[in-house]
């Protein structure tokens, strides 16, 4: 992952993918707007949409009011009427200030009254600088509720291939895009490239055991497996891409094929995604398991300001290098 | 004013359709027949059949907990509401909504709702998309007192005078926020103050005159169809019945219900004025009340033999299924 390629300053970033996948797909559906703070001038905090406006204008790209349960409303009311709006949330902890628009509202719509709901919700999530009201990690909560589906993607290439299948795909998507990886540049793919939710990607190939992941813990993993590899020790690292729908082949192929799996993620483990992946994936999978599936995941501690604190609360590279030295115990 | 005969009939026999069905209603919830209850709308059918009958039938409400009257009032066939409360598989929603979730979308009805001022929000959503889209339509978000002091709602009124939206926002103000009398939990006590406050055409009226909502809602929708945004309609109504049915109701007075019931029912009033202007005869109006409650009976006939859904459909259509997994 730390090769540098002479194309690789042509690349796009993260953030610019997005802004890639979804203006092809605003040229391909004229009901997609997008609704969020700072979003004409600024382009988003994070450049995400960045150029948008002033190419389709202010009736496709509206700046919002600080009013996330409005804003999320009004993309509710929208996709029920037939637009495709993106609710750009900025820092998915402000989504809570929408918990009832998302989880009572947008998820259940269809199940009760038969009708789409095609909007995504998109945010900044994972934990960085910015202390405790700009670091959740709250995708757990978003895959436990029916109705929603969750992507996280960790690099440029599965942030347009995502929002592209997001964009054609009439249901509510919580679109989580890690802030530390805003900048990060990387291939993408053409307007023909879509990928599928429930669709994980193996960012690593290796013969010893397995981590299991997305977001930025994909990148710890990479560190975490050079140092393995110097000791010996070959991982595959599987990078989940969507949380709901969940890539549960790939994950029982994985348990199947080693025997010895790590699962990892940033958000607190209790009660977490990788909670649910450990225990669906253990009780499907406990003859070939050599040992239990092993759990490395955030503090189940609000975030710290301080730096070194943030950091201590998350899986660190020697954290991961142990876990699977854990499994490699077995 | 005169009324017109003809628009008279129709409006008075969709205020006593709804009266009917919900003094129904409330009798078969008593005996066990209504999973979950229901919240009786019985003495607000004017505010639902004013507004609606100031709407073109392709425009687009979403409201409340308490929503028989504004369904009714829509046009939704009153068997196929009934087989909802039932949660027969013929209601609206599959019975998988009941009383709090009827909706016909396809048809502009976007949904009660049991989250107090969400209905708000989705109507001023679909304004939203109206607009997007060029339509010449407008959005009605109901919502009660009590979602009156809810942030939810004042964020979404917001968000329609900015954008200028074709929306209506229509509090059927009954006065009790379940048990809590309005002026006890209500800051300034003027509820359409704090709709001017956020700069649209704000009124409080009576609830209780369907022509009055008819033509508040009427100059309300040319407003939002000529351009210029968003109106909110403050009506003062009353419910006979508690919050939900079984309810005892201990924080009013029995000479409050029946002050309201003998002197400003809606319907009485209007049928009243109908027979004094000779647009109704009282033989008619007996006619009336007997085709209606023949109408209900049938409703509740549909409801009771319909069949149940099958339990083996829980899953189905949680999602499109269409983001795919992996394969």
């Amino acid at each position: 992952m730390s090769t540098t390629t002479p194309t690789a300053q042509q690349n796009p970033t993260y953030s610019e993918a997005f802004q890639s996948g979804v203006r092809e797909e605003m040229k391909r559906n004229e009901h997609i707007f997008i609704l969020g703070t700072d979003l004409v001038e600024r382009g988003g905090h994070f450049a995400q949409v960045k150029g948008i406006a002033q190419e389709f204008g202010q009736d496709r790209v509206k700046d919002s009011p600080i009013s996330e349960a409005a804003m999320v409303a009004a993309g509710l009311g929208s996709a029920m009427y037939g637009c495709h709006p993106i609710i750009d949330l900025n820092f998915i902890d402000f989504s809570l200030g929408a918990m009832d628009e998302i989880v009572n509202q947008a998820a259940k719509i269809r199940f009760m009254f038969n009708r789409p709901v095609p909007i995504v919700i998109r945010a900044t999530s994972g934990v960085a600088l910015g202390g405790a009201h700009h670091c959740n990690s709250l995708e757990s909560l978003f895959a436990h509720t029916a109705g929603l589906s969750v992507a996280v993607p960790s690099r440029a290439y599965d942030v347009k291939g995502l929002i592209k299948t997001a964009l054609r795909t009439p249901d509510p998507v919580v679109f989580l895009m890690h802030k530390k990886l805003s900048g990060v540049r990387g291939e993408i793919g053409d307007e023909n490239t879509l990928i599928p939710f429930g669709s994980a990607n193996v960012v690593k190939a290796g013969k010893d055991a397995a981590i299991i992941t997305y977001g930025y813990t994909t990148v710890t993993a990479q560190k975490a497996a050079q140092t393995l590899a110097e000791q010996g020790i070959d991982v595959e690292i599987i990078d989940l891409r969507t949380l709901y729908p969940l890539d549960t082949d790939t994950i029982n192929e994985t348990v199947q094929r080693f025997g010895r799996v790590v699962v990892a993620d940033e958000a607190p483990m209790f009660g977490s995604i990788t909670a649910e992946i450990a225990a669906t994936a253990s009780e499907a999978n406990f003859k070939y398991l050599k040992g239990p599936i092993v759990r490395i995941g955030g503090a189940r501690a609000p975030l710290s300001a301080n730096p070194q604190m943030s950091e201590a609360a998350i899986p660190s590279v020697a954290g991961i290098v142990d876990a699977v030295k854990k499994v490699m115990s077995y | 004013m005169t009324t017109d005969k003809t628009w008279g009939k129709k409006i008075l026999r969709d205020m006593l359709l709804i009266r009917n069905f919900e003094e129904t209603a409330d009798k078969l919830t008593l005996r066990g027949k209504v999973p979950g209850g229901m919240h009786n709308s019985s003495g607000q059918e004017a505010v639902a059949v004013g507004v609606m009958s100031a709407l073109d039938p392709k425009d687009v409400i979403a409201t409340t907990h308490r929503s028989h009257h504004h369904t009714i009032a829509k046009g939704m066939p009153v068997d196929i509401v009934m087989a909802e409360l039932f949660t027969k598989a013929t209601g609206c929603s599959g019975g998988r909504g009941a009383s709090m979730h009827l909706a016909d979308v396809e048809n502009g009805h976007f949904g009660g709702n049991g989250i107090v001022g969400a209905g708000v929000g989705i109507a001023m959503g679909a304004a939203m998309g109206i607009k997007q889209m060029g339509h010449k339509k407008v959005a009605v978000g109901f919502v009660g007192d009590g979602g009156m002091n809810t942030g939810r709602t004042w964020e979404a009124v917001n968000m329609a005078v900015i954008y200028k939206l074709p929306f209506i926002l229509i509090v059927d103000n009954n006065q009790y926020a379940v048990e809590t009398f309005v002026e006890r939990v209500t800051g300034g006590n003027d509820i359409a103050k704090r709709g001017a406050g956020f700069g649209l055409p704000s009124y409080t009226i009576d609830g209780q005159d369907v022509e009055e909502v008819h033509r508040y809602t009427k100059e309300a929708r040319e407003r939002a169809l000529a351009g210029e945004g968003p109106s909110f309609i403050n009506a003062l109504t009353y419910r006979y019945y508690g919050h939900n049915v079984g309810e005892k109701g201990q924080y009013r007075t029995q000479e409050e219900i029946a002050d309201w019931r003998s002197h400003r029912d809606p319907i009485d009033r209007f049928s009243a004025k109908l027979i004094s202007e000779g647009a109704l005869s009282q033989g008619e109006y007996e006619e009336m009340i007997a085709s209606v409650a023949k109408e209900i009976e049938a409703a509740v006939d549909f409801a009771e033999k319909s069949p149940l859904p099958d339990v083996s459909t829980i899953l189905d259509g949680v999602d499109s299924g269409l983001l795919g997994v992996r394969k």
